[in-house]
């Protein structure tokens, strides 16, 4: 307990570092200790430049991955949980395939921008989302969800694959570039849009820590212990899909937070979800705004997709984690 | 068979009874009957045992009894479990978290928690208990399962055996917990509890149950393998075969050879207990 506020504590301060790096550096860098100045807007001295720069774009953007990347690393946390697997992620049940196929469809059939893929991509994760439950309703337990969920995906892809086929030239960018995701639609219309909706959802998957851990346990426990599993496992799947589906919507495909997060969170303090879904969800922040800092510093003046820096960095992290640490912890 | 059965009377006009009971069950699953016409009760402060041979029904009786199993309509219709004298599919799941404990046979637990946070799970179906309450019935679920000495290990680096006197510990809070708040008609239901512990603990996880039954005023039901071992701390036995009840009594009357034979397709010899009186004692030849 005490080591768990220890390192909530830790990753917090290291949150707070981790946003005054990413709002001050980038392809216009910004001065430290200039910025008191600006944000207080008394800035004779401080070119307007900098402060456009710092309020329009880098501000909003870096609140935008942290709120990304909670939401990500909590949504991991809580299906692993119910799907009692430490490698489920929301793209199981195919949250992230739908909404690919709303967004290339988008592309490919109509004039595209940024809303009408946007839109396109959330009505298609939610669809995906709604039909997985649907159909895996008809077995018992979560298997039913996660072979339908495997369905999904599949058809998803395949019919992702059609798509890619048809499309022209210009198309094919624009369709290689939303899958590799991209945090530059955090504009302050859809942090405050997006940045208040998804927090009141963390907040409410944070809440149900108890029902988390009782799933752990098994299913039948969980319903001994008082926890009803089909209501429960609908209401988790429809917050999920309700959280999720609009920030893949806006970013396109970001992978291995949901992974990555959450399994460094329980090695360190163990599945315990009072504290592994509040440290996932400041770990996860942390991690996305850290990658996004990467992304937009490495090949100054342009900028990496962050799907490809989350599973560049990732992936082999991860791997070396398996490799290292051969603990008997999940 | 003149022997005396002690089970439930199965008129279905008799008014419901207090104690968690079932009238007449029949589950079928797939082509094959797992149940046929299974009436038994558990009554508060008692302590029955199930026995019968591999694939006799007994988890599938417990499961029905702790009502996570879903009911055939086509074959009862009406509900044929009862708790305190209520249909069990009238109880809603939280509900009934509060009056009895199931402890199934495998636990399925992967992810890394700590022994205290496992035991402690067998208090969230009571929010309302105040800290201190909680800490006390920890404590006496801990000490009536020996595992003060595992309280600061994580659950994943247990032995088996320890892993199972965990769990069993987290039964035994929830139950002990839900005799505080409603001190009438309480079940423990207990599906192998014993089945990987050492004889030392096997005797002491009865006890405990025992105590549950005797102190507390729990219905506990068990399902047992060892016959010595149930004939040794339970007030019935009922014998399960097929999927029927052949036999529901006290030990001295239930376990007989010719019983035993039908149960397990085994000769077996019943003697008088070396220590205990009136206790029978079991060789299967």
């Amino acid at each position: 307990m005490r080591r768990s506020v220890l390192v909530l504590a830790g990753l917090g301060v290291a949150l707070l570092i981790a946003l005054l790096l990413a709002v001050t550096s980038g392809a216009v860098e910004i001065p430290w200790r200039m910025l008191p100045a600006i944000v207080s807007g008394r800035s004779e001295d401080a070119a307007p430049l900098l402060r456009q720069v710092f309020l329009e774009i880098r501000l909003p953007r870096v609140l935008f991955s942290a709120v990304v990347g909670a939401a990500l690393a909590v949504t991991g946390v809580a299906m692993q949980a119910l799907f009692r697997n430490p490698l489920a992620e929301p793209g199981l049940v195919g949250i992230s395939s739908g909404g690919a196929l709303g967004a290339v469809s988008a592309i490919v059939l109509t004039a595209g921008g940024f809303f009408v893929i946007a839109t396109a991509a959330f009505a298609g994760s939610l669809l995906a989302t709604f039909l997985a439950y649907l159909l895996g309703r008809r077995y018992p337990g979560v298997a039913g969800l996660l072979l339908a969920g495997i369905a999904v995906n599949a058809i998803a892809g395949s019919a992702i694959g059609l798509f890619t086929y048809a499309a022209d030239d210009r198309q094919l960018r624009d369709l290689t570039f939303w899958s590799m995701g991209s945090l530059a639609g955090g504009t302050w219309e859809i942090v405050g849009w997006l940045g208040p909706w998804t927090l009141l959802w963390v907040t409410w998957l944070c809440r149900q820590w108890k029902a988390l851990n009782a799933l752990l346990l098994g299913e039948r426990e969980a319903a001994h212990l008082g926890y009803a599993l089909k209501p429960l496992r609908r209401r988790l799947m429809v917050v999920i899909a309700l959280v999720v589906g609009p920030l893949v919507a806006v970013t396109g495909g970001i992978g291995f937070v949901g992974l990555v997060v959450p399994h460094l969170v329980r090695m360190a303090l163990g599945a315990h979800h009072r504290y592994c879904l509040l440290a996932s969800a400041v770990g996860g922040a942390l991690l996305l705004v850290l990658a996004d800092f990467l992304a937009r510093v490495v090949v100054i003046p342009a900028e990496l997709p962050i799907g490809l820096v989350t599973s560049l960095v990732g992936g082999p992290f991860f791997l070396w984690l398996l490799l290292t640490a051969r603990g008997t912890r999940v | 068979m003149s022997l005396d059965r002690r089970m439930s009377s199965p008129s279905a006009s008799a008014a419901p009874s207090a104690g968690l009971c079932c009238r007449q069950l029949s589950v079928v699953r797939g082509r094959k009957q797992v149940l046929n016409d299974v009436s038994i009760e558990l009554n508060p402060g008692e302590m029955l045992g199930i026995l019968g041979a591999n694939g006799a029904g007994k988890s599938t009786l417990l499961s029905t009894l702790a009502g996570e199993l879903d009911i055939d309509p086509m074959l009862h219709p009406r509900c044929p479990v009862s708790v305190n004298g209520q249909d069990i599919t009238q109880v809603s799941v939280a509900q009934l978290a509060r009056v009895r404990a199931v402890l199934p046979q495998k636990p399925e637990l992967v992810f890394d928690l700590a022994v205290e946070e496992v035991v402690s799970m067998g208090l969230y179906p009571f929010p309302d208990l105040s800290r201190n309450t909680c800490d006390d019935l920890l404590d006496a679920a801990v000490s009536q399962a020996d595992i003060h000495h595992l309280w600061e290990r994580r659950y994943l680096e247990l032995s088996g055996g320890e892993q199972q006197r965990v769990q069993f510990a987290r039964t035994l809070a929830q139950l002990l917990a839900a005799t505080r708040v409603s001190p009438q008609g309480c079940y423990l239901l207990l599906d192998e509890p014993s089945s990987s512990l050492d004889p030392a603990h096997q005797h002491s996880l009865l006890r405990a149950a025992r105590q549950a039954a005797s102190e507390a005023g729990a219905g506990v039901l068990l399902v047992l393998h060892d016959v010595n071992l149930a004939a040794l701390y339970c007030d019935r036995l009922a014998l399960l075969a097929q999927g029927s009840i052949l036999a529901c009594g006290s030990p001295s009357t239930v376990l007989q050879p010719v019983l035993l034979r039908e149960v397990y397709g085994t000769d077996a010899h019943v003697q008088a207990h070396p220590v205990h009186a009136g206790v029978p004692l079991v060789v299967f030849l």
